[in-house]
């Protein structure tokens, strides 16, 4: 059993929980995930670890409610425990001193750039994050990347919070600006990583996403997760999670993302038809 | 007590063949196929054999079982004594019973195979088992003393679990590290209900903890802790964390959203029980056509899983001819009986998918045979121009394995071959780092069940050995 230590809602949405797991907090490193199960029933699903506290034994899960397991995920408070919980699974971020680098992330993907941002700025550099979603609440964790970073940008799509746009028009504007940018992680939903790679095309900059594909074991055995990058195919439990984003065959990998649509809303049906409770209408309780 | 009866009577008596469910009833469920045998035909099966004094089956068997006394005890119908006997050297006498390739161990040496007819030494083996586990029999706890030392066991699956019972026998302090959430390795992720049902593995499993054994499911050795960092906390480590990592074809199209890996395919069935959707939560492809490439006992277990889940057409599609089938014969008839249709001297060259990345079709060419190969099969020649598209909606590749390469990774001075696979002294299964041993199938490459059984077996052996002698992994720091 692994505990639920404290939980958050950062958004009606959106939940972040801390969870007792030592033998992972004591090596887990940024860019690194882990593999969880509800319970013995559940599916395993991937999540990028959005934090960690070594000394405590303790690893922070930030995520949001897409289907029936994040939803059933939701519902655990404080005090419950998960059937089962591993890592830390796939390769560390490359952390060193680059010089001036940028974090890009969209939705809860601001969750995965957030170790990696503080790390980055430990090694030495000096770092832009620029953080974005669809409108104000959306926005989560801003003091925690402000506090990682060097300098924190925010955008929203609709402008009910800082800039109005998205991450990439700044991404644009401080490229243009700082021929000395050498690096940017982005995180967040396949589309905005792709886009975001377009954007830094034309610079002479490095980009590197973190693929969230659908998995299983999460250690290599399954192959569920293979994606081209470069035309070749790689795992991403165990060669990524982090690409260089030019190489990547988005197309394949959206595709593959949607691989089970048809069973992810029969299971997310039956769970409302059952189970659900709370009034946003959903439910039939 | 039955009776011994007259050795030309026991010659000329026939074996009892197995009762199975229907071939027309069992695509539709995930019950096991063979049912076993019952208490008389087990006596009377029993009662054929001929207790050689030099018996050859003893040596063919990997787990080293006293195979003609457990019989004995069987015609005594001392079923218990017969479970006890077994138990001596097998702690998965259910399991090796149902999955082990007799025909080519045990019964291949039987003197009466000369007449087509051996001994049925894994049915007789899988009563028993079963019986003990229904009548509520249980193995003896070791009554040697407790050693202090601690052997750490890298997996879960059949060498793993050996090694761990009989060190755990010798006394050792034994903890095993398994990636997943449920211990058993291939038994439990790989091997499907219809073959091996699930709750007796994990019967197997806790009757090895009672010996003494530390599970510790969840920890992935590699990541979660190197194997550099167990060998300060161990004195000794047996890797056995199989071959892993799953092979494809590399044709194009590989990557279409329905082409699987059998360890994906057979994971989702097996492991996360995807063929109970929606009751669990992990879904599955259920594809009106499945094409599986290979013929293995893996690509078996796939075309047949894939027939249960609903497909309505299940291919096998094989580069080579029918004389070359890699899986056991027994394997092979039970998947022709329920209607999977073979394709030999087919060689996949793409899969042909829709717009939204779907499967729709794979495009095969006709081959021929021509000299021998190093392998000592004729091989395979692609015949220019005969393409053909079987049209089908999902892929299976099941054309073996590959070592993963996140433990060796984390061992510093055990050296890996050129295919990843761990460099080890036949006899002893010591790898390049004195204290580390390695066996099964990251050793082997896609081996069987029990071939991984007797390298738990040796390995443990040698364990003991190296731990008696004083040394530790401690030590040589």
């Amino acid at each position: 059993m692994y505990q639920v230590i404290n939980k958050k809602i950062l958004h009606e949405t959106i939940y972040s929980m801390w969870i007792k797991a030592p033998e992972v907090a004591s090596s887990v490193q940024p860019g690194q995930f882990i593999i969880l199960m509800i319970k013995e029933k559940g599916e395993r699903i991937p999540l990028t670890v959005a934090d960690f506290n070594r000394e405590k034994g303790l690893i922070r899960i930030v995520f949001q409610i897409v289907g029936k397991t994040s939803e059933e995920l939701s519902t655990l408070e404080e005090g419950d425990g998960l059937y089962s919980f591993i890592g830390p699974l796939g390769k560390e971020t490359e952390i060193e001193n680059y010089g001036k680098v940028i974090t890009v992330g969209g939705g809860t993907g601001i969750a995965c750039i957030h170790p990696i941002t503080r790390a980055l700025k430990e090694a030495g550099n000096e770092v832009i994050s620029i953080i974005g979603a669809r409108n104000k609440e959306l926005i989560i964790m801003e003091e925690e990347i402000r506090k990682a970073s060097s300098e924190l940008i925010v955008t929203t799509d609709d402008g009910s919070y800082g800039r109005k746009g998205f991450v990439t028009q700044v991404l644009k504007e401080l490229l243009d600006k700082d021929k000395s940018i050498k690096k940017v992680w982005t995180i967040g939903p396949p589309i905005m990583m792709k886009v975001t790679c377009e954007t830094t095309k034309p610079y002479p900059v490095d980009t590197i996403v973190s693929l969230n594909s659908i998995m299983v074991d999460g250690t290599g055995m399954c192959g569920s997760c293979r994606v081209t990058i470069g035309g070749e195919t790689k795992f991403v439990c165990t060669d990524g999670p982090e690409f260089d984003g030019q190489l990547v065959d988005w197309e394949e990998f959206s595709n593959r993302l949607s691989r089970y649509k048809g069973s992810e809303k029969k299971s997310w049906d039956l769970y409302h038809e059952h189970t659900h409770l709370c009034s946003c209408g959903r439910g039939t309780k | 007590m039955a009776e011994m009866i007259p050795p030309k009577e026991r010659i000329q008596r026939e074996q009892i063949s197995m009762p199975e469910q229907e071939p027309k009833e069992r695509i539709y469920n995930f019950k096991e196929v063979p049912l076993g045998y019952t208490q008389e035909q087990a006596i009377y099966e029993a009662q054929r054999c001929l207790q050689c004094k030099n018996a050859k089956c003893v040596p063919g068997c990997p787990a080293e079982i006293n195979i003609p006394k457990f019989i004995e005890k069987i015609v005594e119908e001392d079923f218990a004594g017969a479970y006890l006997e077994i138990l001596k050297t097998d702690d998965l006498p259910a399991m090796t019973g149902r999955v082990c390739p007799q025909e080519e161990q045990c019964q291949q040496v039987c003197i009466l195979e000369k007449q087509g007819k051996p001994i049925a030494i894994g049915r007789l083996e899988r009563f028993v088992a079963d019986w003990a586990r229904e009548n509520n029999i249980h193995g003896n706890l070791p009554k040697i003393s407790k050693k202090e030392q601690k052997v750490a066991i890298v997996g879960s699956g059949p060498a793993g679990l050996t090694c761990a019972a009989d060190l755990a026998k010798f006394g050792y302090d034994v903890t095993i590290f398994e990636a997943l959430h449920q211990p058993g390795g291939v038994l439990v992720y790989g091997i499907p209900e219809f073959r091996l049902p699930k709750s007796i593995v994990e019967y197997e499993v806790k009757e090895i903890e009672k010996l003494g054994v530390k599970v510790v499911t969840d920890f992935v050795v590699g990541t979660t802790k190197s194997v550099d960092e167990l060998t300060r906390e161990f004195d000794a480590i047996f890797l056995a964390n199989g071959a892993g990592a799953p092979r494809f074809m590399n044709i194009p199209g590989e990557n279409l959203n329905d082409v699987y890996s059998a360890n994906e395919f057979l994971t989702r069935a097996n492991l996360m029980k995807a063929y109970l959707f929606p009751k669990y939560d992990t879904p599955i492809k259920i594809g009106k056509r499945a094409a599986t490439i290979g013929a293995g006992n893996v690509a078996m277990d796939s075309a047949r899983t894939a027939l249960r889940l609903g497909a309505e057409k299940s291919y096998i599609v094989y580069r080579r001819s029918r004389k070359e089938v890699p899986a056991r014969s027994e394997e092979v008839h039970h998947a022709e009986e329920e209607g999977i249709i073979f394709n030999f001297l087919t060689l996949p060259v793409k899969v042909l998918g829709d717009d939204k990345g779907n499967v729709i079709g794979m495009e095969c060419l006709k081959m021929e045979l021509g000299e021998p190969d190093d392998s000592g099969r004729r091989r395979p020649i692609p015949i220019p121009g005969s393409n053909f598209v079987i049209e089908v909606d999902m892929v299976i590749d099941a054309i073996g394995t590959s070592a993963n390469p996140i433990v060796a990774r984390s061992a510093t001075g055990v050296e890996i071959n050129q295919w990843g696979y761990f460099i080890i002294d036949d006899n002893t299964k010591a790898t390049t780092k004195e204290g580390i041993f390695a066996g099964g199938d990251i050793v082997r490459g896609s081996a069987t069940v029990i071939s991984a059984v007797g390298d738990g077996k040796v390995a443990a052996r040698a364990v003991d050995e190296f731990l008696s002698s004083g040394k530790s992994l401690k030590k040589s720091k």
